[in-house]
C-alpha cells in the first residue's frame, strides 16, 4: 500500500503540464526512432543527453524513459511493413508480422502489436512500482562485494551469453573496459592513460562513444552495403482486429508480459532475449502450429508485449541498484549522472518525488503511445518515405551536434570519427557494439566496488565469494559464461545467435 | 561470398590484424600502468592494478582471436563498396576541419551533403542546399532557443548577428 500512495503522489507530479509535455516529446521521438531504421532508442537518448544539459532533470529523465518505451512501440511498425526491424527487440516480430502484411493483414498485425505493447507496458510499469521498493530494501543489505558480483553478472550476460561468439562479445566488452580506464581514477586521483591531454582527464564521454558506435558506425556499414532494401507493404483494409484475433491475442499478451518483465529486470540480456523467448513459447503453445511462419498473430502479439515488459523491467535494476543491463539503460544512467543523480537505493530516499514522478509518467506515456500508434499510424508510415540519403545525412548532422554542443574541440570530434570507424570495423566482422558501451559505463563502477570490497577485507580476495549472495551471483556468472560456449561447441549455437541484439 | 566456400577454412588475415590491435592496446595500458604510483592502501589494489587485469584479459583475447583466425573462424563481411565510405569520411573530416573557420552551418551542410552523396543521392549541390537548410534550423533552435553553444562563423554572424 505504501507503493500505492507513493505512486499517487507521483501521478500528481506527472500531471504537471510541463512534465506532460516532456513525456509527449519523449514518446513522439521514441516512436519516430523506433519506426526509422538505423536509429534505436540507445542512440536517441545519447544524442539528446547533451541537448538536455540545461533543462529540468525530472523532465529530461521522463523524456528519456518515454523514448525507451516509444522505441519499443515504433519498432514493430517497420518490422511488420518493411521486414526490416527498426530496433533489435523487434526482430522476432518481423517473422510473423511481415507474413501477415504480405497477406494483407498488416492492419491487425499493427493493432495487436500496439495493444499488446499497451497491456504489457501497463502491467509491467505497475509491477515496477510495487517491486522497486522491495528491491530497494534488499539493495540496502548489499555491500561492495555483492555489487561487484552483480556487475560481473551484467558483464557476462551482455557480452558472452548471447550472440554467435563468446570470444567476440568478450573482446567488445574488454575494449569498453580498456576505454573506461582513461581518465582520473575515482579513488586515488591518479591520471590514467591521459598523456597530458586535458580532454582525456574526464575520461571518454559516454555520449561520444555511443553516438560514434551507433550512428557513424551504422551509417558507414549501411552505406557500404550493396543490396537494395526490401519494398514496403501497404496496409490494406482497416486496423481493426476480428473477434478471432482478440481471442488469440490476449493470452499471448499476458504470457509475453510475464516472460518479458522478469527477463528485463534480471541482468539477463534485455528486450531482445525476452521477445525471442516469448516467440518460442507461443510457437510451442499455439493451437495453430501450421500458421507459424506464415503469419500467426500470436507470434506478433507475444513478442511485442514481451519487449515492452522487458523495457519496464530493465528500469528495476537501473533505478534501484544503479545497474544498467542494456545499452539504452547504460546511457540513461549517464543521463542521471549528468544531473548529479546516482540511481540506487538512496535515490528512492533522496529524490523520491523524482523517482515516483518518473514511474507515474511511464503510465501516462503508455496511454499517449497507444493513441499515437493506433489512430495515427498512417503518419508514422509517411516517415518511412524520407529518402534514405537525407535521413542518414540528418542522423550524422545530429550525431555531431551533440558532441559539438558540449565540447567543440577537434580532439572530441576526432575521437567521434575514430570510434565511428571502429564501430564500422566491428560491424563488418560480427563484433557486437553494445558491450563496449556497457563496459565503458559499468567498468569504473565495478572497479570502485572491487577495490572497496578488498579494502574492507584488507586485501583478501576470498572476500569476493565469502557471502552466499556474492558467491551465488559469481557462480551464475560463470555458468552464463561457460554453458553457452559448450552449447556452441556442440553445434547448438544457432539458438543463441538468434537472440543476439545490439542497438537496444 | 557464399556460406560454403573453400576459403572459409583458410587463415584469416583480418583476425590477425584484430589480434595485433588488441595486443597493442594491452601493451599501451601496461606501459601506462607501470608509470603509476602504487598506493593500494588497505585494499592492496591500487590505480594500476585493474588496468593491468584488463590488459591481461586483452592479451588472452588477442591470442584466442589469432587462434580463431588460424582456423578461419571469423565471419566474412558482405561485399563492401568503398566509395560511400570515403564520401562519408570526407564529410566528417571536412566538418572537423572547417568547424571553427566556417562555422556550424557551413560545415554541417558539407557533412550532410557528402553523406547523402555517399548514399547515392545526386546532385551534390542540392544535397548541400538541403543540408544548409537543416543546419540553419538546427542552429536557430539549439543555439538561439536552447542556448547550446555552437561555433559560429561569418554566416552565423551575418544572419544571427553573433
Amino acid at each position: 500500500m505504501e507503493s500505492f500512495s507513493l505512486l499517487m503522489q507521483g501521478l500528481s507530479t506527472a500531471m504537471d503540464p510541463v512534465i506532460l509535455l516532456y513525456a509527449l516529446i519523449g514518446v513522439t521521438l521514441g516512436t519516430a526512432v523506433g519506426v526509422l531504421p538505423g536509429i534505436g532508442p540507445a542512440l536517441t537518448v545519447a544524442l539528446l543527453l547533451p541537448v538536455t544539459y540545461g533543462l529540468d532533470p525530472a523532465g529530461s529523465l521522463i523524456m528519456f524513459a518515454g523514448i525507451y518505451y516509444g522505441g519499443m512501440y515504433g519498432g514493430s511498425t517497420t518490422s511488420i511493413l518493411l521486414n526490416t526491424p527498426g530496433e533489435s527487440a523487434s526482430i522476432v516480430t518481423a517473422i510473423e508480422g511481415n507474413q501477415m502484411a504480405r497477406q494483407g493483414r498488416g492492419g491487425p498485425a499493427l493493432a495487436t502489436a500496439a495493444i499488446g505493447s499497451f497491456v504489457a507496458g501497463l502491467i509491467a510499469t505497475l509491477l515496477l512500482a510495487f517491486l522497486a521498493p522491495q528491491v530497494v530494501k534488499l539493495a540496502l543489505t548489499l555491500g561492495p562485494r555483492e555489487y561487484f558480483a552483480l556487475m560481473v553478472l551484467a558483464f557476462v550476460t551482455v557480452s558472452a551469453t548471447f550472440g554467435d561468439s563468446a570470444l567476440r562479445g568478450l573482446t567488445s566488452l574488454f575494449i569498453g573496459l580498456a576505454l573506461a580506464c582513461v581518465g582520473i581514477d575515482g579513488l586515488t586521483g591518479a591520471a590514467r592513460l591521459t598523456y597530458g591531454v586535458p580532454q582525456l582527464m574526464d575520461g571518454i564521454e559516454t555520449t561520444t562513444l555511443a553516438v560514434a558506435l551507433f550512428a557513424i558506425g551504422e551509417a558507414l556499414a549501411v552505406a557500404a552495403l550493396m543490396d537494395p532494401p526490401d519494398g514496403m507493404h501497404r496496409v490494406k483494409g482497416s486496423v481493426k482486429m476480428t473477434r478471432e484475433d482478440w481471442r488469440r491475442s490476449w493470452k499471448a499478451w499476458l504470457r509475453g508480459t510475464f516472460i518479458g518483465f522478469p527477463i528485463g529486470s534480471m541482468p539477463a540480456g534485455g528486450a531482445d532475449v525476452a521477445s525471442f523467448l516469448s516467440y518460442a513459447a507461443e510457437r510451442k503453445l499455439t493451437k495453430h502450429p501450421e500458421e507459424f511462419g506464415h503469419g500467426a498473430i500470436e507470434g506478433v502479439a507475444g513478442p511485442e508485449a514481451a519487449n515492452n515488459a522487458a523495457a519496464a523491467g530493465t528500469l528495476v535494476p537501473l533505478l534501484t541498484l544503479g545497474l544498467p543491463t542494456t545499452a539504452t539503460a547504460a546511457i540513461m544512467l549517464a543521463g542521471f549522472q549528468q544531473f548529479g543523480l546516482q540511481p540506487g537505493p538512496l535515490l528512492f530516499v533522496m529524490n523520491a518525488e523524482l523517482v515516483w514522478g518518473l514511474i507515474a509518467s511511464l503510465l501516462i506515456a503508455n496511454v499517449m503511445l497507444v493513441v499515437l500508434n493506433l489512430p495515427l499510424i498512417g503518419l508514422w508510415i509517411k516517415l518511412l518515405s524520407i529518402p534514405r540519403p537525407w535521413l542518414y545525412g540528418g542522423i550524422l548532422l545530429f550525431a555531431t551536434l551533440g558532441t559539438i554542443g558540449v565540447n567543440p574541440s577537434p580532439v572530441e570530434l576526432g575521437m567521434l570519427i575514430l570510434f565511428g570507424v571502429m564501430g564500422y570495423g566491428m560491424r563488418l566482422y560480427g563484433y557486437p557494439v553494445a558491450p563496449v558501451v556497457v563496459g565503458l559505463i559499468l567498468g569504473p563502477m565495478a572497479e570502485q566496488q572491487l577495490r572497496r570490497a578488498l579494502a574492507i577485507a584488507q586485501g583478501d580476495w576470498w572476500t569476493l565469494v565469502s557471502t552466499p549472495v556474492s558467491a551465488t551471483l559469481l557462480g551464475i556468472s560463470a555458468l552464463f559464461l561457460v554453458v553457452p560456449i559448450l552449447m556452441r561447441l556442440r553445434g547448438r549455437g544457432a539458438v543463441l545467435s538468434q537472440v543476439a541484439g545490439d542497438a537496444d | 561470398m557464399s556460406q560454403v566456400n573453400p576459403s572459409e577454412r583458410r587463415p584469416r588475415w583480418a583476425a590477425f590484424i584484430i589480434a595485433a590491435g588488441l595486443a597493442v592496446l594491452a601493451a599501451v595500458i601496461l606501459r601506462d600502468a607501470a608509470g603509476l604510483k602504487q598506493d593500494g592502501g588497505y585494499a592492496g589494489v591500487g590505480p594500476a592494478d585493474v588496468p593491468r587485469l584488463i590488459a591481461y584479459g586483452l592479451l588472452v583475447l588477442a591470442v584466442l582471436t589469432a587462434v580463431a583466425g588460424l582456423k578461419g573462424n571469423l565471419p566474412h563481411p558482405p561485399r563492401q563498396a568503398p566509395a560511400p565510405v570515403l564520401w562519408i569520411m570526407g564529410g566528417l573530416v571536412g566538418q572537423l576541419a572547417l568547424l571553427h573557420v566556417a562555422g556550424f552551418m557551413i560545415s554541417g551542410a558539407i557533412l550532410f551533403g557528402m553523406t547523402a552523396r555517399g548514399f547515392g543521392q545526386k546532385p551534390l549541390w542540392r544535397n548541400l542546399l538541403v543540408g544548409f537548410a537543416l543546419a540553419f534550423v538546427i542552429y536557430g533552435v539549439f543555439d538561439r532557443l536552447l542556448k547550446l553553444n555552437l561555433p559560429g562563423g561569418p554566416l552565423e554572424m551575418l544572419i544571427f548577428r553573433g
